[in-house]
């Protein structure tokens, strides 16, 4: 459940390629354990947000910083043990493929944990089922379909129970079956393990089911046009495009 | 005070206590810390205490006793629901928190369609077989790239192919220019190594003045071809090769083919046809900078004269020792062409795959190189060329 304790911290943040800015001032908080939605129209910069919160990339201008501790800027040491406690779905899920599914689930858990083998073994079939690619641990990568590398990519990303989960697009490429599971999934995460996930979707299903709170990137005006909790949104915000975009298109009657 | 300090020091515990009251039914009682740095010995000794006793059929799991948990947790359950699958008992879970419960539940639900198993481990007669179709789709590939190829130059001839001249220019510019710098340092080197050889024998006779002759006939028949193909093949076989390779994993390859595209003549011909073109002429150059290399050891080392070297070259130096050469580099610039591309576009769809396909196309080209010279070698001889 969503407590009143901020997670992540982002003020005043500015990101650009060069000399071209994608967005700037953006100012927002996450609460621990809360789910956090970030949307916006294709090419806006969601992507380039989550690059900046997981360390990747330097902000041009602002800060981020997680449960107090500066993140950006900070020492590049903080930093990486910072983002030892994260877990993240890339947008094209990222697999190593050199290494079969359970290889993937397995090498955080052999680097950064003391378990014994058969322990590692079981930790991995479990997050391999719970994202329901049970039996596929012996799988190669290029083996498997786009939806199933994107599912075992979010296995990868539980492996160490991590407090803070990234997903980039975590449903897309999945049929609605998995979409809704991966809902489930992303709830059960948050319930049970009080993990706090930042998630960068389209689906308007899933923001509505999952989404406690959101931020609405805007690429015309490059800066952030709503806040709030997305079925709010829908009821009270007057802003056009926000309206569309929570409406598939369909302007507000 | 002491107790708090007790405490931090004191490493985690989970706890499981095995009780067998009944006859049918046992009880796994769970407490402590069920995080993944807690100490479980307790509960493999309880596991494995549990499996000796006979005729369970129920398992009772309680939790009410746990004071945190990660998903060790649910990986737990996940073990006992499989023993009690196996001995077929029933399970009942008591006071678990609700989380670990339901995650537990949700891994259950998975489809376990353990598509058919893959079979990795493979005994000799079975890898032997793999490595003999393994040669033969290669050979079969090889020769469908061939013919694809010459399928794509007749529609060149045909001016029907569908490539770009842009495509062409940089590729040449690839292959061409940019591999100067290099022949140049190599060429210089082998010119003076084929002086340093050449003279050693022919001091014996007196006659040192014949290591021009011997520099600029190996340079321009052989080694000038020779070192070229093989720098070309490490240079621009491997770059040919994992920028096809590449783009077959980014699937942009397909998309080409679904666009009516033919990556034969889209991808492949601009880049035959730059090597067919710039290997010769570096051949040409890297011939003419070894007989300078050969020159710098002839005039410093073994006191010829500048113009006395220079004559002795020029009489040597026949058109058709020069043909030769020419001849030969054409054939390893398709040679070098030929195995690059194919090994990128029969590229899997992984990084990996690129970094084999790399590797293939480096050691083919120059395989095929060494072969061809031996070759052409031979037919020299046998026609008197
Ligand atoms: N490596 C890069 N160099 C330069 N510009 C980039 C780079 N990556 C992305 N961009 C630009 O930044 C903008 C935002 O890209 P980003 O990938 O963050 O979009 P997104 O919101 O995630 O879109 P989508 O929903 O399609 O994934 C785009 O306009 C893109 O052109
Ligand atoms: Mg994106």
């Amino acid at each position: 459940m969503p407590t009143s304790e901020t997670h992540i911290e982002v003020r005043d943040l500015t990101m650009a390629y060069g000399d071209r800015v994608i967005q700037r001032d953006l100012l927002f908080d996450v609460m621990r354990g809360q789910i956090f939605v970030i949307m916006g129209g294709s090419g806006c910069g969601k992507s380039t947000l989550l690059r900046h919160l997981i360390g990747l990339q330097a902000p041009v201008k602002g800060t981020v910083s997680y449960a107090g501790e500066p993140f950006w800027p900070a020492d590049e040491e903080v930093r990486i043990a910072q983002m030892r406690q994260m877990g993240i779905l890339y947008q094209s899920g990222a697999l190593w493929c050199s290494m079969t599914l359970a290889e993937n689930v397995a090498l955080p858990l052999e680097t950064y944990t003391k378990l014994s083998r058969s322990d590692i073994a079981e930790s991995v079939s479990l997050k391999l089922a719970l994202v329901g690619l049970a039996g596929f641990g012996e799988y190669y990568p290029s083996e498997i379909s786009g939806g199933m590398r994107k599912r075992a990519g979010l296995a990868r990303a539980m492996a160490l129970d991590p407090d803070i989960l990234f997903f980039d697009e975590p449903s897309a490429g999945l049929d609605p079956i998995s979409a809704k599971r991966l809902d489930d999934l992303i709830l059960e995460l948050r319930d049970g393990l009080g993990a706090t996930i930042v998630v960068v979707t389209h689906e308007l299903a899933s923001i509505f089911a999952i989404g406690d709170d959101s931020l609405f990137l805007d690429a015309e005006t490059k800066t952030q046009i709503a806040r709030g909790a997305p079925r709010e949104l829908l009821q009270t915000s007057d802003n056009s495009k926000v309206q569309e975009f929570l409406r598939r298109g369909e302007k507000r009657k | 005070m002491n107790e708090t300090k007790e405490n931090e020091t004191k490493p985690l515990t989970a706890g499981l206590r095995l009780e067998h009251n009944e006859a049918s039914a046992v009880q796994l009682v769970l407490s402590g810390e069920w995080r993944k740095e807690s100490d479980r010995s307790a509960s493999s000794r309880a596991l494995g205490e549990m499996r000796t006793i006979k005729g369970i059929r129920k398992i009772v799991i309680v939790g009410g006793e746990i004071q945190s948990w990660d998903s060790i947790l649910p990986s737990f359950l996940r073990v006992v629901d499989a023993y009690a699958a196996e001995i077929q008992a029933e399970i009942e879970l008591q006071e678990l928190p609700d989380g670990a419960r339901r995650l537990w539940e949700l891994s259950r639900l998975a489809p376990e369609l353990p598509a058919q198993s893959v079979v990795r481990e493979q005994g000799f007669v079975a890898r032997l077989g793999n490595v003999a179709l393994y040669a033969r789709d290669e050979f079969r590939d090889a020769l469908k790239f061939l013919g694809e190829l010459f399928q794509a130059l007749r529609a060149l001839l045909r001016g029907r192919a569908n490539c770009r001249r842009s495509d062409f220019m940089v590729a040449l510019q690839e292959c061409g220019p940019e591999a100067l710098p290099i022949i140049t340092l190599i060429s210089l080197l082998v010119g003076m190594i084929l002086a340093f050889l050449g003279s050693v024998q022919l001091k014996l006779f007196g006659v040192e003045i014949f290591v021009a002759n011997a520099v600029a006939i190996g340079m321009l028949r052989e080694m000038g071809a020779l070192m070229t193909g093989i720098l070309l093949a490490g240079r621009t076989g491997a770059a040919f090769a994992a920028r096809l390779g590449t783009m077959q994993v980014n699937e942009e390859i397909d998309a080409l083919r679904t666009l009516g595209f033919p990556p034969m003549e889209f991808l492949v011909l601009p880049r035959v046809l730059a090597l067919i073109i710039a290997l010769p002429l570096l051949a040409i150059y890297s011939g003419l900078v070894g007989i300078l290399g050969g020159a710098i050891v002839g005039v410093t080392m073994l006191d010829l004269s500048p113009v006395q070297y220079y004559l002795q070259t020029i009489s040597s130096v026949t058109p058709k020792a020069i043909f030769s050469g020419l001849i030969k580099a054409s054939v390893f610039g398709v040679l070098v062409a030929f195995s690059g591309c194919m090994q990128g576009l029969r590229c899997e769809r992984s990084a990996s795959a690129v970094g084999r396909a790399t590797t293939a196309a480096v050691v083919n080209a120059i395989v095929y190189i060494v072969v061809a010279d031996a070759l052409i070698s031979i037919i020299y001889v046998l026609i008197h060329f």
